[in-house]
Formats: C-alpha cells, sequence, structure tokens
C-alpha cells in the first residue's frame, strides 16, 4: 500500500517572552528585542500535525482525523491556549518558549500518543510568516 | 469617493478582567480570557481613508505615509506590548477588542490630513474574531 500524509489544524491563543536568566538584562535585551518585554506579549499559534502512514484496508484511514484532533485538543490546547506559556506550562520552566522550543515539545507530547508505525511531523506558525517544523 | 484601506499587524499580550469584580465572577464573564498570567494575539489592524484622488499623484493619500502614520500613531506603542499594563492610552480600560478599536481611532484620527479623512477601522484578534468601528459617537 502506498503511504499517505494526513493533516489536522488547530489553534491556540497565548503570551509569552523571550528570556535567558543566564544573560544580563542589556544581553537579553540585545538578543531578545521586543520579544524580552518582561509584561509579555502574544500570538495566534496555528498548528499543523502531519502524519504519515499506509490507510488501513478496513477503513480506508491512516488515522481517523477525528481521533487525532482530540489527542491534540486533550494534550497540547487545553494545556497552552489561553495561557502564559512562561508560567503556565510546566515544560517551559526552564526553556525558553521560541517557536523552535514549542514545536519540539509539542511533537515530543504527541510522539507516544500516536501509533509508532506512522510518521509524525509538526508545524507551528507563530505569526503567519514565521514558522517552523519538527523533526526538520 | 475612493476608499483606500491600508493593513498593519501587531502581537500583544492581554487578558479580560474586570478589577471591580471577584476572581469568581470574572472567570464567569471572561472565561479563559481572564487567565491572570495573560493570553496573546497577532492583531490585524485594517484602516480605511476616504478621499477624491488628487489631481497631480492620484493618490487619496500614500499609502506608505498611511502605513508610516500607522505604526507612529498605533502599532509602535502596541507591538510586543502587554495592552492592559504597557499602553498609556490604554489605562484603566477594559482591554476588548470593541474598547481597543475606539481608542485606536481616537489615537489615529487627529493626525490624518484633511483631504483623507478616516472612514472605517477593522480589528482582527483571531483570523475568526473581528471588530469594526466607523467613529460614531465620538
Amino acid at each position: 500500500m502506498p503511504t499517505v500524509a494526513v493533516y489536522r489544524k488547530e489553534h491556540f491563543n497565548a503570551a509569552h517572552r523571550l528570556h535567558n536568566d543566564a544573560f544580563d538584562e542589556a544581553t537579553n535585551d540585545k538578543i531578545f528585542g521586543k520579544c524580552n518585554n518582561p509584561h509579555f506579549h502574544g500570538h495566534n499559534y496555528e498548528l499543523i500535525v502531519k502524519v504519515t502512514g499506509e490507510p488501513d484496508k478496513q477503513t480506508g484511514y491512516v488515522i481517523d482525523l477525528k481521533a487525532l484532533s482530540d489527542i491534540i485538543k486533550e494534550n497540547v490546547l487545553k494545556r497552552f491556549d489561553h495561557k502564559n506559556l512562561n508560567l503556565d506550562v510546566s515544560e517551559f520552566k526552564n526553556l525558553n518558549p521560541t517557536a523552535e522550543n514549542i514545536v519540539i515539545v509539542i511533537y515530543n507530547i504527541l510522539r507516544p500518543l500516536i501509533n509508532s508505525a506512522f510518521g509524525l511531523q509538526v508545524r507551528l506558525y507563530e505569526t503567519e510568516r514565521n514558522f517552523v517544523e519538527y523533526p526538520a | 469617493m475612493v476608499y483606500l484601506t491600508r493593513i498593519e499587524h501587531f502581537n500583544a499580550a492581554h487578558k479580560l478582567y474586570n478589577p471591580a469584580w471577584s476572581k469568581e465572577k470574572n472567570e464567569a464573564v471572561f472565561g479563559e480570557c481572564a487567565n491572570e498570567n495573560w493570553h496573546g494575539h497577532n492583531f490585524e489592524l485594517y484602516v480605511t481613508v476616504k478621499g477624491f484622488p488628487d489631481k497631480d499623484t492620484g493618490f487619496i493619500m500614500d499609502a506608505k505615509k498611511l502605513s508610516q502614520l500607522i505604526q507612529e500613531q498605533v502599532t509602535e506603542k502596541l507591538d510586543h506590548k502587554n495592552l492592559n499594563l504597557d499602553v498609556d492610552f490604554l489605562s484603566g480600560k477594559l482591554c476588548s477588542t470593541e474598547n481597543l478599536v475606539v481608542e485606536i481611532w481616537k489615537q489615529l484620527q487627529p493626525h490624518l490630513p484633511a483631504h483623507a479623512s478616516l472612514h472605517s477601522l477593522k480589528l482582527y484578534e483571531t483570523p475568526r474574531i473581528f471588530v469594526e468601528y466607523f467613529g460614531e459617537n465620538l
């Protein structure tokens, strides 16, 4: 059977700031600029989850997209939507919530929840024009 | 009369929270938007001016100048900010998108040239939620 990629798109809104405790104020400001605002700023994030595999002979599905949506909602959106990524999401307690790190965290949350026979790739839009993908 | 629209964007944190109410009442009314640690959005701002094309330039107003004006008067004050804490013209106001669009009008309107008057503002909080304002009752 041929391998097919299926995609589910979800979104969440969150506040964050980019900051490294190991840097002094001037270095944080120099590297992260306005993203370092101590009062935070925020984004509408768009999340695209890609699952690749062979369509099941009985159902014709690679994965039931409703089931995939439920997995993303339950394990990612419930914890990220309308939250402050730095303060409310435990994974970022000691990890800078850049788009790069967010996409890795989301991948690591989802990977054990999706059949290991399937490929998984996550794309995250921070703005319409800035997006990241993992694994690369 | 011709209408010219310029689109600008900014990213910001905010929360919907009425300090006159208890935490419980805020959560009942504003739900997850009342999160005390803030949340955030990519805002899209559509600014529409109206006028007659100038005989010499064909412009109602130079769109590049309109962009600079919006950036100077509005988006530079909002971009990568916390709307509740960092913005002088929102101080003491509830940071709903409705209130925000009215306050943006007040910032921008006095700076437009006489031949290109402000017609409307459209402000997207998410791709599926937006407000419009035409300057009524100011």
